[in-house]
């Protein structure tokens, strides 16, 4: 069916009394990978869901290519999507999970076999082909249904939480094995997901999603460095929010930076926010100290590379290019 | 020395009494459950067992051959009995089928008032509907006909297969029925394909409770099919009623059967999951 671009225009879904999607309007690259990044309840799913077909709109369009399928049932819009619980049917075989897309496009015996087992050999599980799904492990189910998905060629791929169900270890493997192989084929892929991390190391551009919003479209980079307010910012793991002072190198209301860049200091350093404080608490977290820092008016996390005991006092200083500036509307300033 | 002894001895008594009491127990149940049966085998066999006698004093296969010969009307009456329970499986399952999964998608509350508005012909003693009902075949000719055999012993027949069925197709993952959607299969399809094989055990159960509900049926059968219709309780029941209590007891071995052959089958089955599905 060849890679499409894939364009969201003004959705709305209402479910009951409830708004799950407002508004949303999305523009995804042929060929990209895009990953829906979001708290939990944000509406990333069901706006996957709506892609697919499952969550009927209440207004707005989708359009895959130059065609509009938002009238189409899930059957007729060709979109392959990859469950969170895989669905594999466990009645079938491993190769009858992958074929059955195949046999529903009424592709011939020996075709449907060729192309099972090529994708068996794409997804590294030669062999497994007569195996019942339900013998297999989390990472081989979550690469079957992969598979299921891929097989038929689809325009755009959409990945439900993948690899949520699997372990950590696995799940790193993965992430750059369906990243790999995105990009082998350069299918256009949607990928929702609520790990920031695994948005930033995987997408080509993130979409992150609030209580049915987008609140910000943006590649993994800007968007770590450049939130667009201040709760985007402390999901994306900003813990440090501090009101700005006048001595600070950037002026705002707020200003947001991570911890690791907070670091010990043995005096103010020039252009750079500087507080001083009480330590709170001091833990090892491995390679370093994790510091609670109360400096009278809020308390902030710092890192340093030795240990230092509470109640001493210190000072802290972020470099002025880590800062993150807010103002009143909590809105990101620019730079 | 002493007390160790009496200890012992004390230990011993009550060791003893751990093993002999629940040993007593699980016997006077034995008895309950097993006692009638045996007195049912006991008649099967008993070629002369007058009043007396505490056991026949007579056994023998004399009242078998006069069961199965042909003008005894066991086999036409265990024909009629097959045929009807199939009838009525056939019928029972072609409605709740659709039913089941309709309900099975239905949301919560819904569905339990729709599934406890099933029950209700349950809750009512059988005697006053049957009669109703043989009432209402009297005027549409259905007396002593199959189909209306067949109507009444699918009446309770409906009440097992819709719950059963809803309950195994409650258990299939919704997931699974969306991703043959997603992946180019149409609504009859998916059913097809993917929901009733997933429910396929639940149902195979259902229509064995159809079936042994029917073949065991007598009040409905008595009030609507008799004289022209005889299923083997009805033959029982006649049997019985005339003192002839070796062919009600060879009725009631050859009735055993299905149900045996049913407590095999629903093990192999029905799994744990439809099972705790039931009427939710």
């Amino acid at each position: 069916m060849g890679i499409e671009a894939l364009a969201l225009q003004g959705l709305c879904i209402r479910l009951g009394g409830a708004q799950i999607l407002h508004d949303v309007t999305l523009d995804v690259a042929a060929g990209s990978f895009t990953c829906l990044l979001g708290p939990s309840g944000c509406g990333k799913t069901t706006l996957l869901r709506a892609i697919a077909g499952f969550a009927p709109l209440s207004s707005g369009d989708i359009r895959l290519g130059a065609r509009s399928v938002a009238a189409l049932p899930p059957e007729k819009r060709g979109t392959a999507m990859v469950f969170q619980s895989y669905a594999l049917w466990p009645h079938m075989t491993v190769v009858g999970n992958l074929t059955y897309p195949l046999k529903l496009r009424g592709v011939a015996k020996a075709e449907r076999a060729a192309r099972a087992e090529h994708i068996l050999d794409l997804l590294d599980l030669s062999g497994f082909g007569e195996r019942k799904v339900t013998s297999l492990s989390g990472g081989q189910r979550q690469r079957v249904a992969l598979g299921r998905a891929l097989i038929i060629d689809p325009p755009v791929l959409l990945l439900d939480e993948p690899l949520s169900n699997l372990d950590a270890a696995i799940r790193r493997n993965l992430r750059g094995e369906l990243r790999r192989l995105q990009q082998k084929l350069g299918i256009t892929t949607i990928m929702v997901t609520h790990d920031q991390e695994e948005a930033l190391s995987m997408a080509d551009t993130i979409v992150l999603m609030r209580d049915g919003r987008v609140v910000q479209v943006a590649a993994p980079q800007s968007l770590y460095t450049r939130p667009a307010d201040l709760d985007a910012g402390r999901f994306l793991g900003v813990d440090n929010i501090v009101a700005g002072r006048a001595e600070d190198p950037v002026q705002a209301t707020t200003l947001g930076f991570r911890s690791v860049e907070a670091r010990i200091a043995e005096a103010s350093a020039a252009n750079a926010l500087t507080r001083h404080g009480t330590v709170l608490d001091c833990a090892y977290t491995g390679g370093g100290y994790h510091l609670q820092l109360d400096t009278g008016a809020e308390v902030i996390a710092a890192v340093s590379g030795a240990p230092i005991a509470p109640g001493s006092e210190v000072c802290v200083a972020v470099p002025a290019a880590s800062l993150m500036a807010f103002g009143p509307d909590q809105m990101l300033l620019p730079n | 020395m002493k007390t160790t002894f009496v200890e012992t001895a004390m230990s011993g008594a009550r060791h003893l009494a751990a093993q002999v009491l629940p040993a007593i127990m699980i016997g006077l149940c034995a008895f309950v459950v097993f006692g009638p049966l045996v007195n049912l085998f006991m008649w099967a066999f008993a070629e002369t067992w007058f009043f007396p006698a505490r056991y026949p004093t007579e056994y023998g296969f004399d009242f078998w051959k006069r069961v199965f010969r042909p003008r005894a009307g066991a086999w036409t009456s265990l024909f009629a009995s097959v045929w009807i329970a199939l009838a009525t499986v056939g019928l029972s399952m072609a409605l709740a089928v659709p039913a089941g999964y309709a309900l099975a998608r239905l949301t919560l509350p819904a569905r339990t008032l729709i599934m406890l508005i099933f029950l209700l012909p349950q809750a009512f003693p059988s005697l006053p509907i049957f009669v109703n009902i043989a009432r209402m075949f009297y005027g549409l000719g259905l007396n002593g006909t199959y189909i209306g055999v067949v109507l009444v012993h699918s009446l309770p027949g409906l009440v097992y297969a819709v719950w059963i069925a809803t309950a195994a197709f409650a258990a299939v993952d919704r997931t699974m029925e969306e991703a043959a959607r997603n992946l180019g299969a149409g609504p009859m399809r998916t059913f097809q394909d993917i929901t009733l094989p997933q429910a396929f055990p639940g149902l195979i159960a259902a229509s064995i409770f159809v079936f042994l509900d029917s073949i065991d049926e007598f009040t409905g059968t008595f009030f609507v099919g008799t004289p022209d219709i005889s299923t083997l309780p009805i033959l029982m029941f006649n049997a019985s009623m005339g003192g002839n209590y070796q062919i009600a007891a060879i009725t009631a071995l050859i009735l055993l059967v299905p149900s045996i052959g049913f407590m095999l089958v629903i093990e192999r089955f029905l799994k744990a999951d439809v099972l705790s599905r039931i009427g939710r």
